[in-house]
């Protein structure tokens, strides 16, 4: 890919982004988020956050399976996104629901299993985004760097528990992020067993 | 890794055309705003219900003031009849609050019968124009505090429980009152999925059932009740959470034991069978110590019984509220 066509694919991938953002402030200027306005706000850039981290999480099966290596370039823009999603996601409730009372937000945490995931997921997500920059991946080390970030799973796992976990009866959408991530994280781990198992039929044979 | 390939040529440096540059730009362009507008078409799909048309009951006549045993007059400012009648629970429609309304448009309210029987002096099937006439229909304008944490202010329409239940002359050893809502899933799409038991049940102990300020309403701002808050017929008890209102009756037994309940039995620990609003005790998942009333910005106070603790905490005197939540 040539850089000018990397830069402008950056700002495709970053206007689309910001769609859903743009739209979400439009409707709530205009009282269209219906009666609960901040509930609607909260859920929605929940549900955006985990959207985002799916989509960092499929940049490498897609590479992988089509040869588009070129997908990688994009990737950190979308996890910085999910990670301004999630940041969204948070303030609603610190603001809306608890108007910043520390306190009450820790004993909040502390109760409220599902609260606890999410919170948890949200701090994980903190050290990936600072450590997102050329100069820190040349810091850390590719491997150490590549090792830190695999917290993604976890985060990805938390916030699809966080999500099953607050509803009430029709847990359909739940089960929907659950299985699409059980494909993302499959594919990985039958990577890794295809990667290691000749070694051990190797090693069975020479005994 | 991170070595920097030369800077391709400029294309614009071998085609010196401003054809060239227009043409890529136009495209690009194009791109942008197109992709954006799917983006934004896409969110919208998923994110935001169409907003259904406004709606409106039919007017209803001779509606009277509250009766003076229900206590002094809500001095708060009504939910509007938009929001009353576009933010519903009502799963029998859909689990999407926002969806309710546009899925209950067109469901059909006539002929209905609600069957009165069980322990019963006088086991009676009535048609639901009759049931309407039974009593003089009051105005009661009630809070209506939701189990998620969420509030209204509702002007109800509708005559007391216990008119009805005088009707038909309980016997003594009715004990409980068990509601039923209409199983049909042709008009009820969402019974088709597993999301809850169905039908719906719910139950209330004979005395809370024949308390003056629990109604069966059958209409709210003065017009009768659209399909996604219960039509033609629902249950309304104020101290309870909103789950315990039943809509879209069918059926009412007197019963000598205690009646299942739909949520209770979807998640017992979640969901008791009396379901007062109780500032006190959490909902395992959630704090029910504050309330956000639909369409105002701040969090406000839950009240114990929801504010209506003067006139009914006595059915419950010497009672652990917590373990009976």
């Amino acid at each position: 890919m040539k850089t000018d066509d990397i830069k402008f694919t950056r700002l495709l991938i970053f206007v689309n982004s910001v769609v859903p953002l743009a739209l979400l402030a439009w409707d709530g200027y205009f009282h269209h988020l219906g009666a609960n306005p901040i509930e609607f706000a909260t859920r929605t850039t929940g549900v955006l956050t985990l959207i985002f981290i799916f989509v960092s999480l499929a940049v490498t099966p897609l590479r992988q399976l089509s040869g588009a290596n070129w997908l990688i370039k994009f990737r950190r823009m979308v996890g910085l996104f999910a990670f301004f999603y999630g940041c969204l996601h948070l303030l609603t409730y610190v603001w809306f629901d608890k108007f910043f009372n520390v306190r009450e937000i820790a004993h909040d945490t502390w109760q409220r299993p599902f609260i606890f995931v999410g919170m948890a997921s949200w701090l994980l997500l903190v050290p990936l985004a600072v450590t997102s920059t050329n100069a820190m991946i040349k810091r850390l080390g590719g491997r150490r760097w590549q090792r830190l970030h695999r917290l993604i799973y976890l985060i990805a796992i938390g916030g699809v528990i966080h999500y099953w976990l607050l509803v009430k009866a029709d847990a359909r959408l739940p089960y929907t992020f659950a299985a699409v991530l059980a494909l993302l994280l499959g594919y990985r781990i039958f990577k890794a067993y295809v990667k290691t198992a000749p070694k051990k039929l190797a090693g069975a044979a020479g005994r | 890794m991170l070595i920097k390939p030369p800077d391709d040529i400029k294309s614009s440096e071998i085609t010196p055309e401003e054809t060239y540059w227009n043409r890529r730009n136009f495209m690009r362009v194009a791109a942008l705003a197109a992709s954006a507008y799917a983006t934004g078409k896409l969110y919208r799909e998923l994110a935001v219900p169409a907003a259904p048309p406004a709606q409106a009951g039919a007017k209803l006549a001779n509606v009277q003031s509250a009766a003076a045993d229900t206590g002094p007059q809500l001095n708060e400012q009504p939910t509007s009849f938009e929001d009353i009648t576009h933010y519903n629970n009502f799963y029998e429609f859909s689990t999407d609050k926002a969806s309710v309304a546009r899925r209950a448009q067109g469901f059909v309210t006539r002929p209905w019968t609600v069957q009165v029987d069980g322990l019963v002096q006088r086991a009676r099937t009535f048609d639901i124009d009759d049931l309407l006439k039974l009593a003089p229909i009051e105005e009661r304008v009630y809070r209506h505090r939701c189990v998620e944490g969420w509030s209204m202010v509702i002007p109800w329409v509708g005559f007391p429980l216990g008119k009805l239940l005088k009707e038909v002359e309980p016997l003594g050893q009715a004990k409980y009152v068990a509601f039923q809502t209409l199983f049909d899933p042709k008009r009820l799409p969402n019974q088709d999925t597993s999301v809850l038991d169905w039908p719906y049940i719910e139950g209330l102990r004979l005395d809370e059932a024949q308390h003056p300020l629990t109604i069966l309403a059958t209409g709210l701002y003065g017009q009768t009740l659209l399909p996604q808050n219960g039509a033609p017929l629902r249950l309304v008890v104020p101290w309870k959470y909103g789950f315990k209102g039943i809509k879209s009756i069918v059926r009412i037994k007197l019963v000598a034991e205690l009646p299942q309940t739909t949520w209770n039995l979807a998640a017992p620990d979640e969901y008791g069978f009396y379901s007062n609003v109780n500032p006190q005790v959490d909902h395992p998942r959630w704090s029910q110590k504050r309330e956000r009333r639909i369409g105002e910005f701040g969090l406000r106070d839950t009240l114990m019984f929801n504010g209506y603790g003067a006139q009914v905490a006595q059915l419950y005197s010497g009672m652990d509220l917590r373990a009976n939540f």
